[in-house]
């Protein structure tokens, strides 16, 4: 076994038998997300690597502490990515970190989200077995779909030591379009336009203006700006203006104190009191900087059939969305059988497990 | 040390077999006649034996009792009910998989969900449909096409197969290599956990907080919850598609063809390969206009707006010429296109046109061994003495090969039965899977022994737990126990020689 693993499972047996927590961590770019992030360290960077990588397989294996800089550089020489365009946050995760979060970029709207990607991922397990779920191939239905579910578990079922993910070639060309319009407007013309066939990769509005990326073939590409109007972006602009909305580096999210996250139908209508809001995912996202009542935040969100995140602000315990006691239930059962000393990041994805 | 801990009823999980006790069968209809209308509940041998198998029929199994739900309140009633008497339950859609995953338990209710049968509510603007477990595949696509749109996956019983079918095992079909499996097509389920709650996993909106028990839902072949409405995703339908078809006079060429469309930066909509003994079964049943020379012929699709078909179209052509193709067709015509599919959609019922009985696989390889696996299967043939024809995903390493045999002579389905198992051995070793879309079901639980280590499928086992603590939802399916692996292992050591070959084995 690679000393680093047996390192890593070194410390999760002696946290297991001591019944001690541990705080999983990569790069840590993303200690702000989740409830609670308590714990002695268990750094996952030492375990790094591309163990395999066939661009005509259109899969990577990447040991956890890859970093995302890497895995995507190398795929970038293969005209190759990470369809989910994974946010860095303006750092540099590490490739466990990114499953384990399970975040997704703006090219959710038509690609996918990261579970959507993951085909298998070996889990280090609290009594210190590495667990093989999934594989390296795109059609799998051997056993329940475990991979798939570590990814977005934020660590609390064990550590994540390597994944093998579905990467898909490069766009040949990518266009970017931009409209003067309402918020109103904008989801109106969101949602008409996914329901036709156009090549729409990535769409956004804020402050009176909307964005939609397509990606494809040059001549599809043609065609639907002839379709679609707006004004085309020079190509750098539109690169850094995507990155910016990936890695929430754009303006808009470095504003406000309190920041919500609102997953919701793409047609649902504008939320009462939602504020300055930026909307991507053709209308699914919606980032709102509201200084609104948490209560009255996730009874809108809930009424409208989605959940309000607390992504920014908020108190550690209340930043997710709450869940339904049956749905519940079955996490505490989930992290008893896996975590029975609960040592794999507690409270981090739900308060008291 | 062994953990986590295997967590699991034995006897109920291996006594899929076992035969009530007396007047159990009695006690049980009455318990549930008094829930449901009348018409509900089926209890006559005559009633019962239509669902004794699935798609799979070597597996056969005649239930202790059928019922026929019609409302999510009988579908908890039925559930409360198995629950406290402790009835094992098998939901089952239009009993098309073929891994024996619907087989009844000898002692259980089969929880048919034929009767819901509904489209609840298409939206076109938001581009979701809502729909009973009991509807077709194919009904959702013709009931979306007025909107100009569709559901993706097609599996090649999508005439028949339900969506709750396909929620259970995960389906694929021919295109999902750019429009992924029915994992990547469900937005949301409701359904009822083995206590009779209501459960609702996703929704209509991307993401949902917590755990991603959506994703494990799907493919758990009715083993965690029972399924009563799904919330699926529309896509538009593409303004046209066109299918390269492309003859090569060696099954390796077409495989190295294959990869090289992918390396040339192409996903088609569909990518599959026939090899010669399965071009030879289904062309005089369909006359799709195969070239019966070639060893292995490959369809290719593209689909989109008119100009980016044009672009690559011509683009795969170059590729496939470059990479030895000795023929190459374009589809001119929509019914030339659905022509060329009819006879890959055929190759069952053409399979079964041939032989008595055929034996269907299901493993999934990367897609650069596929050569190594065509041969290796060529070498089986003599081994075991039975003939095999081979379908194949090729653009996600999917396999079909069809071993032909006849089960009224004897030792044949116990030879077709090693070829089979020997095949999906060969996958596991290759790096793959055992089952790439038809699911574990009963027929593959040996299997599972080879790809999975002790710790895996106990990690199953408590999924199983956490859903369904006393293990009454389709117990003996998808994950084998300690003591069949251990048997398994000590069958296996004789070379696939049996000790009781006429024996069956569950």
């Amino acid at each position: 076994m690679d000393s680093a693993l047996q390192e890593l499972r070194h410390q999760v047996l002696q946290a297991h038998s001591a019944s001690t927590p541990l705080r999983l961590r990569g790069a840590g770019t993303k200690d702000f997300y989740g409830e609670r992030c308590e714990g002695t360290l268990l750094d996952m960077r030492g375990y790094f690597g591309v163990v395999d990588y066939e661009p005509s397989e259109l899969v990577i294996t990447a040991r956890c502490g890859t970093s995302l800089s890497e895995l995507e550089g190398l795929l970038a020489q293969h005209r190759q990515f990470l369809a989910f365009e994974p946010p860095a946050f303006g750092g540099d995760p590490t490739i466990g970190g990114v499953i384990a979060a399970g975040l997704s970029g703006p090219r959710r709207f038509q690609a996918g989200a990261a579970r959507d990607f993951v085909l298998g991922a070996v889990l280090l397990c609290a009594q210190g077995e590495l667990l093989h779920f999934g594989g390296k191939v795109i059609k799998n239905v051997a056993g329940f779909d475990l991979s798939r579910l570590l990814c977005g578990s934020l660590g609390i079922l064990g550590a994540i030591t390597e994944v093998s993910l579905k990467v898909l070639p490069l766009p040949r060309l990518e266009q970017t379009l931009q409209f003067e319009m309402a918020a109103s407007e904008a989801l109106a013309l969101f949602n008409r336009w996914a329901g036709q066939p156009l090549p729409i990769s990535a769409t956004a509005w804020y402050d009176g203006h909307a964005w939609l990326r397509l990606s494809g073939a040059p001549p599809a590409l043609r065609t639907a700006c002839e379709r679609l109007g707006g004004e085309l972006l020079d190509a750098e602009a539109a690169s850094r203006f995507w990155r910016s909305l990936r890695d929430q580096t754009h303006p808009f999210f470095g504003h406000a104190s309190t920041l919500w996250r609102l997953s919701l139908p793409s047609t649902a209508p504008q939320i009462a009191g939602s504020g300055s809001q930026l909307i991507e995912w053709g209308g699914a996202l919606r980032w709102c900087a509201s200084d609104q009542p948490a209560a009255d935040m996730r009874q809108r969100a809930g009424a409208a059939g989605g959940t309000a995140l607390h992504w920014r602000g908020g108190t550690a315990g209340g930043r997710f969305h709450s869940l339904s006691p049956v749905v519940l239930e079955i996490h505490r059962r989930l992290k008893s059988r896996f975590d029975p000393h609960g040592i794999f990041n507690p409270g981090r994805l739900i308060a008291d497990l | 040390m062994l953990l986590p801990e295997f967590d699991i009823d034995e006897s109920r999980w291996s006594g899929v077999a076992e035969a009530p006790a007396p007047g159990r069968q009695l006690a049980v209809a009455q318990a549930l006649r008094a829930l449901l209308p009348a018409d509900c509940v089926l209890s006559r041998d005559e009633e019962l034996h239509p669902y004794e198998c699935d798609g799979l029929a070597v597996f056969r199994q005649q239930p202790m009792l059928v019922v026929l739900p019609r409302t999510e309140t009988e579908v908890r009633a039925v559930l409360l009910a198995c629950r406290r008497l402790e009835v094992p339950v098998v939901a089952r859609g239009a009993g098309t998989g073929l891994s024996g995953g619907a087989m009844p338990h000898a002692a259980g209710v089969v929880l048919s969900l034929a009767r819901f049968d509904r489209i609840l509510q298409i939206d076109p603007a938001a581009r979701i449909a809502r729909v009973q477990p009991g509807v077709r595949n194919l009904a959702v696509s013709e009931a979306a096409a007025a909107y100009g749109l569709f559901y993706a996956p097609d599996p090649s019983s999508q005439i028949a197969c339900t969506i709750g079918g396909n929620v259970a095992e995960n389906s694929g079909g021919v295109h999902c290599l750019k429009y992924g499996l029915t994992l990547h097509n469900v937005l949301g389920l409701r359904g009822c956990t083995i206590d009779g709650e209501p459960i609702e996993l996703g929704g209509c909106a991307l993401d949902a907080p917590g755990l991603d028990l959506l994703a494990l839902s799907i493919g758990s072949e009715g083993l965690l919850l029972v399924v009563t409405e799904v919330i699926l995703k529309l896509l538009p339908k593409p303004e046209l598609a066109q299918v390269v078809m492309a003859s090569f006079d060696d099954v390796g060429k077409a495989g190295e063809a294959v990869a090289a469309i992918i390396a040339a930066g192409i996903i088609p909509s569909g990518l599959e390969m026939m090899d010669r003994k399965a071009t030879a079964a289904v062309e005089p049943f369909v006359r799709a206009g195969y070239d019966l020379a070639a060893e292995a012929i490959l369809l290719a699709e593209s689909d989109g707006t008119p100009d980016e078909v044009a672009d690559e179209v011509r683009a795969m052509e170059r590729v496939l010429q470059a990479n030895g193709a000795t023929a190459i067709a374009v589809s001119a015509s929509e019914a030339e296109r659905l022509r060329f599919w009819s006879g890959r959609k055929n190759a069952f019922p053409a399979a079964g046109r041939i032989s008595p009985d055929y034996y269907c696989m299901d493993g999934t390889i990367p897609r650069n061994r596929l050569g190594h696996m065509l041969k290796a299967i060529e070498r089986m043939e003599h081994k075991y003495g039975l003939k095999c024809m081979n379908v194949f995903h090729a653009g996600d390493g999917n396999l079909h090969p069809l071993i032909l045999f006849d089960a009224n002579r004897s030792g044949e389905w116990e030879r077709a039965d090693r070829f089979g198992a020997d095949i999906l051995e060969l996958c596991v070793q290759l790096g793959g899977t055992i089952t790439g879309e038809h699911g574990v079901g009963v027929e593959k639980l040996n299997s599972m022994c080879v790809q999975f280590s002790p710790a895996e499928r106990a990690a199953f086992f408590s999924v199983k737990r956490a859903f369904d603590p006393p293990g009454l939802l389709n117990p003996g399916k998808c994950i084998p126990t300690l003591a069949r692996c251990a048997e398994y292992g000590r069958m296996h050591v004789r070379h696939g020689q049996l000790p009781h070959p006429d024996l069956p084995r569950f």
